[in-house]
């Protein structure tokens, strides 16, 4: 058996997962609510509850790397059912987001096919169902996913074969290439927030009310 | 009548694997007398995969350009009819109350927000802003005698801090809106428990087992239909009802409507509006079921209010022949 040394907590971990998902982790007290109601479980590496005491000793190459981020469904269960008010669900998000900055593989298939639904919204600002799961198919060289499904759409129109690009795709764009340069992090926001109320000091003393 | 204008945003799979959603929610509204105005050019609102994999701000910043396409024809309150993106849209809102998140937000849209703005589902509309006596009266055709379990999904109501709307355990709007119609609602106990999500794609072991249990309660209560309110449920439930079979070897054959489509034949709107040919399992044999058994809820109405009759008459009867062999004029 494994032991894990309480002492060797990566501390800046914890602390990023706690203002990521704004939760504070030391309220789970390992009750296993959250791993009883939760429906993805038969597909983890660590059920739900055991990824929180992961994370509160700062095991942070474990919780990056487990599958148990990747499986989770997103529907919320446990956070509703968490005694102590934990939204255990965003714990888990905010996880798979620091993985996703890590660069981590993740679970290859899922990964990609969420890549793909991105990569599609970025391209023409909505997501186009057969065209992401093409790429999908065509990334993970699983061709066959959802043949069988073809005959029971295609005669009924429910797939659109063309992307419905919106005007506004480059607006989006925009927006995706902002992201990826920073424009949203976190410092840099606050930097530039400070520097504007400076501005505004500055404006105010050298204006005409100026003593 | 202000209250009842909506800007309307339809979500991606409006145009593809939700058409009839779709297409029904415009209908009913339409004939509720709900006014939706859709939002211009809309995005994808950065719904799961997204939020899933980015950053708050990122899916909150595709969120913030609906609202922005909303402010510019004046609109301040935007309806869905999916689950998922009700659920990015909500969250939005709720996150950029933040000061600094919605900053993080702005740097990515360029465009903030000037009006403070809602967000509900449809069910939500119709459920507290129209009410369930009007949409009773809208009825032409009762389901009477359609038996149907209430499928709400996992995302609809929860997080019930975010959503606001109903019972996050145990929610009970579709069943009222469905006993409005005149069907027969099942207690469904798995009502809120997860379909499998978008995972139907990318791991095939997680929805035949999901979705599976949700068929085989079906099935087991003996109902006629699961009525959903999300796509990603219908799809799962519906389109890959097949794929479960194979999977579980069961031989479920349950149709799976949206609510909508279910009103726009109650209210008689017409074969586009209800899009029940859009079903991969067809419609056909529930409502067949549904007739027969009006028919026989009718022939046994028709017989109990007979005997009631009968007895009514038989007690007339006794008592005028009563009154016949009353000693004339007693007490008088």
């Amino acid at each position: 058996m494994e032991t894990i040394g309480l002492h060797e907590a990566d501390e800046d971990f914890i602390r990023e997962v706690e203002e990521r998902s704004g939760q504070a982790l030391s309220r789970c007290y390992q009750c296993g609510n959250c791993t009883a109601g939760c429906p993805m479980s038969f597909t983890y590496d660590y059920p739900v509850s055991r990824l929180m005491r992961f994370i509160q000793a700062g095991r942070k190459d474990l919780v990056l790397s487990a599958r148990t981020i990747w499986m989770c469904a997103s529907c919320e269960t446990c956070s509703e059912r968490c005694p102590n008010k934990i939204d255990v669900a965003g714990v888990v998000e905010a996880c798979r987001h620091m993985a996703c900055r890590a660069g981590k593989d993740g679970v290859y298939a899922v990964k990609t096919f969420w890549d793909a639904f991105v990569l599609s919204v970025n391209q023409h600002g909505r997501a186009h169902e057969a065209g992401l799961l093409a790429m999908y198919m065509f990334r993970t060289g699983r061709f066959w996913t959802d043949v069988d499904l073809a005959p029971k759409m295609l005669p009924k129109g429910k797939i659109a074969i063309l992307p419905h690009r919106i005007q506004g795709r480059r607006e989006v764009a925009e927006i995706f290439r902002r992201f990826r340069e920073g424009a949203a992090d976190e410092e840099a926001v606050r930097s530039r927030l400070a520097a504007e109320r400076r501005d505004d000091v500055v404006a105010a003393y050298s204006g005409e009310g100026c003593p | 009548m202000s209250s009842q204008h909506f800007g309307y945003f339809p979500g991606c799979s409006g145009l593809g694997t939700s058409l009839e959603y779709e297409r029904s929610t415009r209908a009913v509204c339409g004939a509720l007398g709900v006014a939706l105005t859709e939002v211009p050019d809309w995005n994808c609102c950065g719904s799961s995969p997204v939020a899933h994999t980015a950053d708050h701000a990122l899916s909150s910043a595709l969120a913030s350009r609906i609202f922005a396409q909303a402010e510019s024809v004046g609109i301040a309150d935007i309806i869905t009819p999916c689950p998922s993106c009700l659920k990015n849209l909500h969250n939005a809102l709720r996150r950029m109350e933040d000061p600094l998140f919605r900053a993080r937000v702005e740097a990515l849209t360029q465009r903030p927000l000037r009006r403070a703005h809602t967000t509900k589902s449809v069910l939500q509309v119709l459920v507290e802003d129209v009410g369930c006596s009007r949409i009773r009266d809208a009825v032409r055709r009762p389901l009477k005698g359609l038996r149907v379990a209430p499928y709400y999904g996992c995302l609809l109501t929860r997080p019930g801090d975010s959503m606001k709307f109903d019972n996050p355990e145990n929610p009970v709007s579709l069943d009222r809106l469905l006993e409005s119609l005149g069907a027969e609602v099942l207690p469904f106990p798995l009502k809120v428990e997860c379909c499998g999500a978008a995972f139907g794609v990318p791991a095939r072991d997680v929805v035949p087992r999901l979705s599976g249990k949700l068929l085989d309660l079906a099935a087991e209560l003996d109902a006629d239909a699961v009525v959903v309110a999300c796509p990603l449920c219908q799809m799962n439930l519906d389109l890959r009802q097949d794929q479960i079979n194979a999977a579980n070897g069961t031989r479920h054959s349950i149709p799976v409507p949206y609510f909508t489509q279910l009103m726009a034949y109650a209210f008689g709107l017409g074969d586009e509006a209800e899009g029940f040919a859009k079903l991969a399992v067809s419609m056909a044999p529930a409502f067949a079921r549904m007739e027969g058994r009006a028919a026989a809820i009718e022939r046994q109405e028709r017989e109990a209010a007979a005997r009631e009759a009968k007895k009514a008459g038989s007690a007339a009867e006794k008592k005028s022949a009563k009154a016949a062999s009353a000693p004339a004029g007693g007490g008088l």
